[in-house]
């Protein structure tokens, strides 16, 4: 089904701090599918968690949206009050986030927190019936029911972002978020838990953003990525025509400087220049500095987004 | 032929842990992290090793101990060829001029309130190698050097005025002032922005042909040591799995936990499809490792001999070593 | 650009309200803070320019005269007048808070600093000694010690300084410790710095930030306590000319009518008080998100 389930409008995400405002999204639009996973890439400041956080009204004062609107199942998320923006998160929207330990409550046992989260948001659900759900869940998770009496601090790393999926899960949300879920884990449980999360996200017809900064984790996973920089798109299409035929100039020179280890490349092609400032962003194209292809009109206007089958890139070199 | 510029002998970290009450009323035996468990390798001159594990495997203690800023439960460090435990504080400090380290946090490894020039300059200054005035010139030439230009305007400047990868050239800067041979490199870019990570290797790859440098590479990306690596040393909760060049690794790993891990790592490519299933399990505790092969409780290859003995390197190739018996026994036959 | 001393004091005007914007109100805290300082400040430093009266001429003006015509303050039973009394009396309690300040802060840094980086047995000992002192209620402590020093300036500046130096103790002390586990002093050990050098050349300017608004705070604490030894007739001989002193001395008249000859002291006691408070307030504001800046 072709159903689209979130549709970004030209959101702009602001932060005033003292020294001026911080423009973290700077006019995104975004369509997302039902059942595809979306990797939203880039580096450290190009705006992905915010708009993650931004999905769910999570913005840490003083971030505030600015302008622009996300329908969720055709109703605006911006627009919402908070009461209705609690009734979506967790049961259809849920968000799993980079550090377990201090995502979990450590002064409750695992099983304790989950039946908490079914008994708030599932009015009549009574104990044994959460507790099952609880463990049919840890059997998707691949953990022993036992565990349900541990503590999150008894666990291991991966075991408790493993948890974290469970946790983001159990009310049957529709839209996952991750955000950078595996940046704090080893190569090997990195391996393990994006499996999980392709096996869960057939399982239980989930539509997953997959916020991270490394393009190797969403290759395999992605259906669509999103590639952004300075809080503006650069490039979004079909994970293969990323990787194979990118477009953006940001896109290829970030392919061509990142690590292949399977790759017959025998160097890095290193990246001019460093991520912009977004207090006072570049004019025009944000991207425009360290851009080897640069034109004139770069440097004056904003590039709008492009449409070349199916595969959307916002820069002037294909007007 | 080029000599070893660096020898590790049986190198032994042990970190205790603080005995509760009632372990000292019952007087239990002590438990420690036995974070590093006996590690031996040698570098040549001029050449990168790559010493590689993921968490608590031991491999930036092992950095930490080559430079002496760890004191070894036991064990022995050699620095062409002399025991660098024998030398006397005056001859360690002179040592300081030539092993140095680059940090994996630049913002943090660097004095908030002590400027960029000082900061590159201090060692100079530490080890009265000139006089005020040479020091400086010294400074800006190697401030040139890593591409912090133009060097006297930044001279002044302070680490939070200086983006991510400027002030890690600044570390970089500050380790090779005083003309080292040997830098321990830890995890030098796994901090820094995604497009900005190129351009540091590219640095050190550049600052060693031109100042002659040997490197200990310390990561836990694979992927990364294609680029900057001739040799490779696996490590896995304390000990090394596997050692010899990196070509060699990379086409054949012969431990299980290499192929593993080099089967593990992320690829840019979305029609790479993985061939090894990837263990269950993770890391455990260096606190009580598994008895035996540390690895044995995750490995599909495991034996009964793998839970008696803890095997020791054993040579597969030329320069080739593997401690996993079952492995070697099948390549021999 | 016009050098012109109008566009001067605009640019001043300007920076002064920019920094305003960026601040908020911690800044003009600071500024008015500052502002009240310097002024008492500038007032002993040429107190000429403010009274033409000696404070120790006990023939100045009639006796007890209320405040009005040439004498802004009134005069004392003595004879004096109070502005100048008033003018140069700011001189005393100056002198004494800030350099007890300047003492109890250079020794309380420097215990603070060799205790928190050598840990260890020297560590336990100076800590206690310093929890003992700061158990005391200040007051009491500087009682005892102007009691057993005598009447005196340089005295009673001792006196004062022994119980901040505690406070210095155990913040820089915290800071050196929290400091020694930072990167940047492992690094500085890897290029070779001896501990000294480390000490001072590492671990010092880190920690030298919020000592400063330590000093400021200090200060304002300082002057309370000066006055309430001189209220209490301990710690300097009659001669000095200070406000602790006339405030007690006018003590004694406000039954009968001669509000000022305890209200103005009190009240610049107060007001120098709260300068510095405002001054350490705002600055600690200030210097917070610029240390955290990255």
């Amino acid at each position: 089904m072709n159903n689209i389930i979130l549709d970004i409008q030209d959101l702009k995400v602001q932060f005033p701090i003292n020294i001026g405002t911080v423009r973290a999204v700077d006019g995104v639009s975004l369509k997302l599918k039902q059942g595809e996973v979306m990797g939203l890439v880039g580096e450290s400041g190009c705006g992905k968690s915010t708009l993650g956080f931004s999905i769910l009204r999570l913005l840490r004062t003083p971030g505030r949206i600015a302008s622009g609107r996300i329908f969720y199942h055709g109703r605006d998320i911006v627009g919402m009050s908070e009461k209705e923006v609690l009734k979506l998160r967790g049961r259809r929207i849920a968000m799993i986030f980079q550090d377990p330990l201090t995502s979990l409550n450590p002064l409750f046992s695992v099983g304790r927190q989950f039946v908490e989260t079914l008994q708030t948001h599932e009015k009549g659900i009574n104990k044994k019936e959460a507790i099952a759900r609880a463990e049919s869940m840890l059997e998707s998770l691949g953990i022993s029911k036992e565990r349900l009496q541990e503590f999150p601090h008894q666990m291991s790393g991966g075991m408790r972002q493993r948890i974290m999926i469970g946790m983001g899960l159990i009310l049957n949300p529709d839209l996952l978020i991750a955000d950078e879920p595996t940046t704090s884990l080893d190569v090997i449980v990195e391996a393990q838990f994006l499996d999980l999360l392709a096996d869960l996200c057939r399982k239980f017809n989930l539509t997953i953003i997959l916020i991270t900064h490394n393009l190797g984790n969403v290759a395999q996973l992605a259906d669509r990525i999103t590639v952004m920089y300075g809080g503006t798109l650069a490039e979004v299409g079909p994970a293969g025509d990323i990787f194979h035929t990118p477009l953006h100039p940001y896109t290829q020179g970030l392919l061509a400087s990142i690590p292949n280890i399977k790759l017959d490349q025998p160097e890095l092609t290193p990246m001019e220049g460093s991520p912009p400032d977004l207090v006072n962003p570049p004019s025009g194209c944000v991207f425009h500095p360290r851009c080897p292809q640069a034109m004139e009109i770069c440097t004056r206007q904003r590039p709008p987004a492009f449409q070349k089958n199916g595969h959307q890139v916002n820069c002037w070199l294909y007007r | 032929m080029a000599e070893d510029l660096i020898t590790v002998k049986e190198l032994k970290m042990h970190f205790p842990l603080q005995k509760g009450l009632l372990d000292n009323l019952l007087a239990r035996e002590k438990l420690s992290v036995r974070a590093v468990d006996g590690v031996s390798f040698s570098i040549k001159k001029g050449e990168v090793l790559g010493l590689v594990g993921e968490s608590g495997s031991g491999k930036t203690t092992t950095g930490r101990m080559i430079l002496k800023l760890l004191e070894p439960t036991s064990g022995e460090v050699f620095y062409n060829g002399r025991s660098i435990f024998s030398y006397s504080k005056n001859e360690m400090e002179k040592l300081r001029e030539k092993m140095q380290i680059i940090f994996q946090d630049p913002y943090a490894s660097l004095s908030p309130r002590m400027s960029i020039g000082k900061a590159i300059s201090h060692p100079l200054k530490i080890h009265a190698l000139y006089d005020k005035q040479e020091a400086k010139q010294v400074c800006l030439a190697m401030m040139e050097k890593v591409g912090l230009s133009p060097a006297s305007f930044l001279y002044k400047k302070y680490p939070h005025q200086l983006s991510g990868g400027q002030r890690q050239r600044v570390v970089i800067a500050r380790a090779l002032v005083t003309r080292p041979d040997f830098v321990v490199a830890d995890e030098p870019i796994a901090m820094a922005d995604v497009s900005v990570r190129a351009m540091i290797l590219e640095l050190m790859i550049k600052l060693k042909k031109e100042f002659d440098l040997t490197y200990l590479f310390i990561t836990h990306d694979l992927a990364t040591c294609k680029y900057i690596c001739d040799r490779l040393a696996i490590m896995y909760l304390g000990r090394i799995v596997e050692i010899g060049p990196l070509a060699e690794v990379f086409k054949n790993p012969v431990h299980p936990y290499t192929a593993t891990l080099l089967d593990a790592v992320p690829v840019p490519d979305p029609t790479y499809k993985r061939t090894h299933p990837i263990p269950k399990g993770e890391i455990p505790s260096a606190i009580n490792p598994p008895p035996g092969c540390r690895f044995n409780p995750r490995c599909n290859l495991a034996e009964k001999s793998c839970r008696e003995h803890d095997p020791e390197l054993a040579r597969v190739g030329e320069d080739h070593f593997v401690a996993c018996p079952v492995m070697s026994t099948r390549l021999r036959s | 650009m016009n050098y012109s001393p109008a566009s001067a004091l605009a640019r001043v005007f300007s920076s002064f309200t920019s920094m305003g914007k960026k601040y908020g109100v911690e800044w003009w805290i600071l500024v008015a803070g500052a502002a009240i300082v310097l002024g008492i400040v500038f007032m002993a430093a040429f107190p000429d320019i403010f009274t033409p009266f000696n404070p120790y001429d006990q023939a100045a003006g009639p006796q007890l005269a209320p405040p009005g015509g040439a004498h802004l303050m009134g005069t004392d039973n003595l004879r004096r007048d109070v502005w100048a009394r008033i003018v140069f009396g700011s001189q005393t309690i100056l002198r004494v808070s800030v350099l007890a300040a300047i003492i109890s802060s250079m020794i309380g840094i420097s215990m603070g600093l060799l205790s928190g980086f050598s840990g260890g047995i020297l560590d336990r000992i100076l800590s206690l000694i310093m929890d003992s002192v700061y158990v005391f209620p200040g007051l009491i402590l500087a009682i005892a010690f102007a009691a057993m020093f005598g009447p005196g300036v340089i005295n009673i500046t001792l006196a004062v300084s022994v119980i901040y130096i505690p406070t210095y103790f155990r913040l820089v002390r915290g800071q050196t410790l929290s400091i020694k586990q930072e990167l940047y002093v492992e690094a500085a050990r890897a290029i070779g710095a001896s501990s000294t050098t480390i000490l001072w050349e590492y671990i010092f300017p880190n920690v030298i930030a919020t000592t400063v608004v330590v000093f400021t705070l200090n200060v304002a604490d300082a002057i309370m306590i000066e006055a309430a030894l001189t209220y209490l007739g301990l710690g300097l001989p009659p001669s000095v000319v200070d406000w602790g002193m006339d405030l007690a001395m006018g003590k004694k008249f406000l039954p009968s009518g001669q509000w000022w000859l305890i209200t103005f002291p009190g009240l610049m006691i107060s007001l120098l008080a709260l300068g510095f408070t405002m001054l350490g307030e705002g600055l600690a504001e200030i210097l917070n998100p610029r240390l955290l800046e990255r």
